[in-house]
């Protein structure tokens, strides 16, 4: 019995590994939803190249859906964009996964690849999406002049959209307001201050960590300041392990939270009448961070996506970034032209000082000694 | 007489004292989210989200995906119990009077989808899902088969306590030497003697795919749990009654599903 | 038990129609969980470039991965020893209710849906409950005892109690078919023959009881081992198990390609599963042999 053991073991293991092997090609279905256009669509660079706006929105009514991705409705008002880009074309958007991180996002898209799930368009944080360009497909849209160089790649493969600075969002109505990060040493925020995730993980929180090293006298090349001022934190026991949402907020379990000024704005608006809850960037310490938006080689719907791309980068698109406390990357074109929306602008969170931007050399310097000091210092 | 009369009465009070100390322990945590979820903005506690919660019209238009992932979560739920039982019943009595060398594979393989976190074994799902979506299609009721492989290692357990508590080769070899099928033996003799632990091996998996959100969210497929979530994105009040109303939706299904074949007769005495 | 009929025919028999009843859940499993599996334990053992390599599995010696691991299983048999000294003093006393009467359908009910409770809405529950804001801080801080502070957020506190919460209601279920296998006909037996309490189950209600309690105790051990969602609501800082360390590999914004150091990971967590089971199982086979069965 032993033998037979063994043989329909052995026999079941080379199964196993023959089916492991076919497996692991994805059978090739063929996906063309719109015979001509489609394939026009997905290799389209500019509107230009599909014969105008007009037969975009065509092509992009054809296909009916769009396929977004992390995308929760209160950050950077993403939920009205949606509804807006639903309204004005008639087309359905599915939005997936709103918790998702950018790498998440191109894992998502790796494994619903030929699927019609599958992810048509990316907001990503800078780092993964210059990580991951072989996975974009090329497309400029029709405002791409307005957008500053540094913040787009030159052929159309990773623009960015919106960014803005990092903040500490605060319950005015159970704390005294922190004008410094040092402020928040002290004991009337015991138990109270959260970072929004692990700065080994989270891009906001490694910008929050960045944004404590400079408010403590650090630099951009240098964040051991932040990481030291977190320790102290902890051993102040005012710092809290866990993630902040919306519901740790609204229930007051974390008081005081490090974020961009985007989201923390947004919480503020969702909380009005139940909580006073308000941002302030720190003076000096001013942290700065675009996301990058990009379409997915094998989007299932890629006129969908360059007109959903169309749709961000126009004025309506950019001043709802603004509406929601976000910084539109054609800010500065929008200024000139007039076309901003001066309210939101002009509501924006107050930013005294020079923004910095993190170079990505600074960034591998940063993360390294994130990664050999973090786990110590919070531990 | 007297003896069994006292040892009645110790184990009265011993039940009462442990389930109700345990049932306070269960019941702090639930109170937390009803105490969140019924606070007035000036400071005392109304009841208007979950009113809000039941007002159909609203949530269908407000929010759609609430429907359709509790639509998903239903079809789910029957037919992962469906694979499950049809599955696991025969092959565990079979290896039990046939193949007993296999035991210990089996229960390896039984454990083996709980080793490993869900958002690790999506990696390798993902090449067999884009095989199931070609052949099936995309709809969310295929999770099913990865819903089946993650409910094995608990519905294993709670099938083996009650195989183990029959004596399965004895009824076997009663009913086959009567003249009974392995049908007839499997679902006349085996199955009404393990139904406490048939039962709880649904419990189980019905729990499981109510509350199962990692794999669904990972595939961007609907289910009740991706629903609450999304939910909570625009209004954490009315996703934290959400969730609360989904534990006490799964009560009542479980607590239904005790009722299916009550015994009409009590435990007869065995030989041993 | 000794050699019965069936266990001589198999042993002399070929039994290939018998391999052919369990062939469905051999290739269920295959498709569904061996392939998965196997593509996860491959990609432990590729770098960036889908080559071969064993860098992933030098990165596992890592002092943090190290310590992660330990902290993993250490929360994991913790949890899994007080869930199931706790669970079956619960299954006991359930038992002991009417069978098909209130009692035992709610507990079994409740218990059935707490089981599977977890992740981000069990972790909100309990910050509303015993958190720095919970209702029950409040209301003992009114009553003059100070919980507060952060002992939710550490691993060996507040996770516990977390993950305690819903493996007793798992034992539960798990747990208590097997003692509705106690027929009172051997307690009766025990007494008629001048057995105490203690007699009855030092000789017979424990030993029967042993070999599923001890299984019982395995999975929740790998259900607490394998726990992800719940404690990533929890602590989101530092990692401080190993399911956030491959959630941090999987998912980091920040620290890019380390996913197939995740991959080792999980393979890491197959393998102290594996021995753990074989200690199960030696486990099992004394208590067996002690049994006389």
């Amino acid at each position: 019995m032993k033998t037979r053991m063994a043989r329909s073991g052995v026999a079941a293991l080379a199964a196993v590994t023959l089916i492991s092997i076919a497996a692991c090609s994805p059978p090739a279905k063929s996906t063309d939803t719109s015979s001509a256009g489609g394939v026009k669509a997905s290799t389209a660079t500019s509107a230009t190249d599909l014969g105008g706006m007009a037969a975009l929105v065509d092509a992009a009514k054809k296909e009916g859906t769009l396929n977004v991705i992390a995308l929760p409705p209160d950050w950077a008002n993403y939920g009205e964009i949606i509804k807006g880009f639903q309204a004005k074309y008639g087309l359905k958007v599915n939005s997936a996964q709103p918790d998702a991180s950018s790498a998440d996002e191109i894992a998502a898209a790796k494994n619903l690849k030929g699927q019609s799930k599958a992810p048509d368009v990316f907001d990503l944080g800078a780092a993964v999406a210059n990580a991951n360009t072989a996975m974009f497909t090329p497309y400029k849209v029709a405002t791409f002049n307005d957008i500053p160089a540094q913040l787009k790649d030159a052929t159309g493969l990773g623009v960015s959209d919106y960014g803005g600075y990092m903040s500490i969002g605060y319950d005015a109505g159970k704390v005294p307001a922190p004008k410094t990060v040092a402020d928040l040493l002290k004991p009337a925020y015991k138990g109270k201050v959260a970072l929004n995730g692990d700065p080994t993980k989270a891009g906001s929180a490694f910008s929050g960590v960045v944004m404590a090293a400079l408010n403590q006298g650090g630099t951009a090349d240098d964040i051991s300041k932040g990481v030291d001022f977190f320790a102290s934190l902890k051993k102040a026991g005012n710092f809290l392990p866990v993630d902040p949402t919306g519901a740790t907020i609204e229930s007051g379990q974390t008081p005081v939270v490090f974020d961009w000024d985007y989201l923390n704005v947004a919480q503020g608006k969702k909380l009005t009448g139940k909580m006073n809850w308000k941002t302030v960037v720190p003076a000096g310490a001013v942290v700065g961070g675009y996301y990058v938006q990009a379409i997915s080689k094998d989007a299932p719907h890629p006129a969908a996506a360059r007109l959903w791309e169309e749709y961000l980068y126009s004025d309506e698109g950019q001043n709802l970034f603004l509406k929601g406390g976000a910084r539109p990357v054609r800010e500065a074109a929008m200024v000139t032209a007039g076309t901003i929306d001066k309210a939101a602008h002009d509501a924006l969170p107050k930013a005294v000082g020079t923004p910095v931007f993190l170079t990505k050399a600074q960034n591998d310097k940063a993360n390294g000694y994130l990664t050999a000091n973090w786990a110590k210092a919070i531990g | 007489m007297r003896l069994r009369a006292a040892r009645r009465r110790k184990q009265t009070i011993f039940r009462r004292v442990v389930v109700g100390l345990t049932s306070v322990f269960f019941a702090l945590p639930l109170l937390g989210m009803v105490e969140f979820t019924t606070r007035a903005p000036g400071g005392g506690r109304t009841l208007q989200t979950y009113a809000t919660l039941f007002d159909f019209n609203v949530i269908d238009a407000d929010y759609p995906e609430l429907k359709t992932g509790i639509l998903a979560s239903a079809g789910l739920v029957l037919l992962t119990v469906a694979i499950m039982l049809v599955m696991l019943v025969p092959t565990m009595t079979w290896v039990r009077l046939r193949l007993p060398g296999m035991r210990r594979t089996v229960e390896f393989i039984c454990l083996l989808p709980l080793t490993i976190p869900a958002i690790v074994l999506v990696v390798g799902l993902a090449p067999i899902y884009a095989w199931v979506a070609y052949f099936l299609g995309e709809s969310s009721l295929w999770l099913a088969f990865a819903y089946v492989v993650l409910v094995l290692p608990y519905a294993y357990r709670a099938l083996d306590a009650g195989l183990s508590a029959i004596d399965v080769k004895t009824l076997a070899e009663a009913a086959r030497s009567l003249g009974a099928g392995w049908p007839t033996v499997m679902w006349r003799i085996i199955l009404p003697n393990v139904r406490t632990a048939v039962l709880s091996a649904s419990f189980l998996s019905v729990a499981l795919v109510l509350g199962e959100f990692t794999i669904a969210n990972l595939f961007s497929r609907d289910n009740l749990q991706v629903a609450i979530n999304q939910l909570g994105k625009r209004d954490s009040s009315l996703a934290t009654a959400a969730a609360l109303a989904a534990l006490v939706l799964a009560f009542i299904v479980l607590f239904g599903m005790s009722f299916v074949g009550a015994r009409r007769h009590s435990r007869q005495p065995e030989e041993n | 038990m000794a050699k019965s009929p069936s266990t001589r025919a198999s042993t002399g028999h070929k039994p290939v129609g018998a391999l052919l009843g369990v062939l469905p859940f051999f290739a269920y499993t295959a498709i569904f969980l061996a392939i998965p599996t196997l593509i996860v334990v491959v990609g432990a053992f590729l770098d960036g470039n889908s080559r071969p390599t064993l860098g992933n599995l030098s990165a596992l010696t890592q002092p943090q991965i190290v310590s992660a691991f330990i902290h993993s299983v250490v929360l994991s048999a913790v949890t899994a020893v007080l869930g199931a000294v706790f669970g079956a003093l619960l299954a006991y006393a359930v038992s002991t209710a009417r069978e098909g009467g209130a009692l035992r359908r709610t507990m079994t009910s409740v218990c059935g849906v707490l089981a599977q409770f977890g992740g981000v809405t069990l972790a909100f529950a309990f910050m509303a409950t015993v958190g720095s804001e919970g209702f029950l801080t409040h209301w003992l801080k009114n009553v003059g005892m100070d919980l507060a502070g952060t002992w939710l957020y550490e691993p060996d506190k507040g996770l516990v109690l977390v993950y305690t919460y819903f493996q007793i209601p798992l034992m539960l279920i798990v747990f208590l078919p097997a003692v509705e296998g106690l027929r009172p006909q051997w307690r009766e037996a025990a007494e008629s023959l001048g057995g105490s309490t203690w007699d009855y189950w030092r000789h017979v209600g424990g030993p029967i009881l042993a070999p599923p309690f001890i299984g019982a105790m395995l999975l929740l051990f790998t259900n607490a081992f394998s726990a992800y969602a719940t404690a990533a609501a929890l602590i989101s800082q530092g990692s401080p198990i190993i399911p956030l360390q491959i959630g941090g590999t999987l998912s980091s914004e920040v620290i890019l390609g380390q996913e197939n150091i995740g991959k080792a990971m999980a393979m890491g967590m197959v393998v102290i599963v594996a021995v753990v089971m074989t200690l199960y199982a030696v486990l099992e086979r004394r208590t067996t042999r002690w049994l006389g069965r």
